[in-house]
């Protein structure tokens, strides 16, 4: 049977990931305009472990997926839509496992190793490069304002299903039953 | 990847290299500098792109033996340019002041197979430490002897980051430094 609703493990995972995102993108945002201090230091690594854990997130996510279907879309949609929807989700994955990656790289690239929540070490990607470091940090801060876009059309699209359709697509997401 | 800029000599050493006081060049680009500090528990590589060395390594004649190295600080490799740019700041380095740390051995002594120490006295922003470097010297395949050695320094009894940037947990103390040079075969 087809469900109708995410599962409550869907739901958690969605809504915590896009909790962390919200606040390593802000995060991200507001430490790179700091005077060096030892508090930019503390935000870096926090940024770090965001995330390596909005990272660890998509990974779960993705693993739900294989193992349930997700409820489907109202059949009122116009296939361009469905289409558009099928984009936008693949890309916030895509880009959900892309961002810490190259953010996890930028730092290798810069000689700064990762130590995941200041407990796990996780090895240098590349060798320390200036001019490498450079590439990777645009690459990085490019994924991001992706992300940002691919963010602002997955939340208007969420609302325009609530608000203009009036369908389920953003109530079978929310908390509760 | 250009790893090191043109060694220039100074008057004293270029002096002293054609006296024939028996002072090997240090081949410069097959050696380095480099050091590994922890920020946040997380290690941070640089290493120092500037640097003068004056050898005259004898294995037979440790007596006669001597190391002697001058730092160019301003030419520190970094995380980040803006970090390159703070540690020249009084509060660390003060390259205004101190623009160079200086190593002269005091005493070298045979460990045995191919290790030896180094003693010496290390000056930093106008503090001088007694430190020794245990140093291996193996030959590599063109006939260079190749001296690594590995010694840590506490960067707070130099005063390199205080005030703010004392707090141990943000920048440790322990600083580790990885020294290689490599010497021309003799002849």
């Amino acid at each position: 049977m087809t469900p109708i609703r995410y599962t409550g493990t869907a739901r958690v995972l969605h809504w915590l990931a896009a909790l962390l995102i919200f606040c390593g993108f802000g995060l991200g945002l507001f430490m790179t305009g700091l005077e060096i201090a030892p508090d930019k230091l503390r935000y870096y690594a926090w940024h770090k472990w965001l995330g390596i854990t909005v990272f660890l997130l998509a990974a779960a996510r993705l693993a739900w997926r294989a193992g349930h279907s997700t409820p489907p879309l109202p059949v009122t949609m116009p296939a361009w839509q469905v289409r558009a929807s099928r984009f936008t989700h693949a890309m916030l994955y895509v880009l959900m496992l892309c961002i810490p990656l190259s953010g996890w790289i930028y730092s290798s690239s810069t000689g700064v190793s990762v130590v995941y929540l200041g407990l796990v070490p996780l090895p240098d990607l590349v060798p320390k490069d200036r001019e490498v470091a450079k590439s990777l940090l645009l690459l990085h801060n490019s994924l991001n304002y992706l992300l940002a876009a691919a963010v602002t059309v997955h939340i208007v699209a969420a609302l325009k299903h609530h608000f203009v359709d009036r369908d389920d697509v953003l109530t079978r997401m929310l908390p509760g039953r | 990847m250009r790893l090191f800029r043109p060694f220039i000599p100074s008057l004293a050493m270029l002096l002293l290299a054609s006296s024939g006081v028996g002072a090997q060049a240090v081949l410069i680009d097959k050696s380095e500098i480099r050091f590994i500090s922890k920020q946040m528990g997380v290690n941070v590589e640089g290493r120092f792109r500037k640097w003068k060395a004056n050898v005259d390594f004898r294995p037979k004649d440790l007596r006669k033996s001597r190391a002697e190295f001058e730092i160019d600080l301003g030419s520190i490799d970094l995380a980040s340019e803006e970090s390159e740019t703070e540690v020249m700041r009084p509060r660390w380095f003060d390259t205004a002041r101190f623009p160079v740390a200086t190593f002269q051995s005091t005493a070298m002594k045979d460990l045995g197979g191919d290790r030896y120490e180094v003693a010496g006295k290390l000056t930093v922003k106008g503090t001088v430490r007694d430190e020794t470097i245990p140093i291996e010297v193996k030959k590599d395949a063109a006939g260079n002897s190749v001296a690594t050695g590995e010694f840590t320094i506490k960067r707070l009894e130099f005063k390199i980051g205080d005030g703010q940037w004392g707090d141990p947990a943000v920048v440790a103390d322990e600083v580790l430094i990885h020294v290689r040079m490599v010497l021309p075969r003799a002849g």
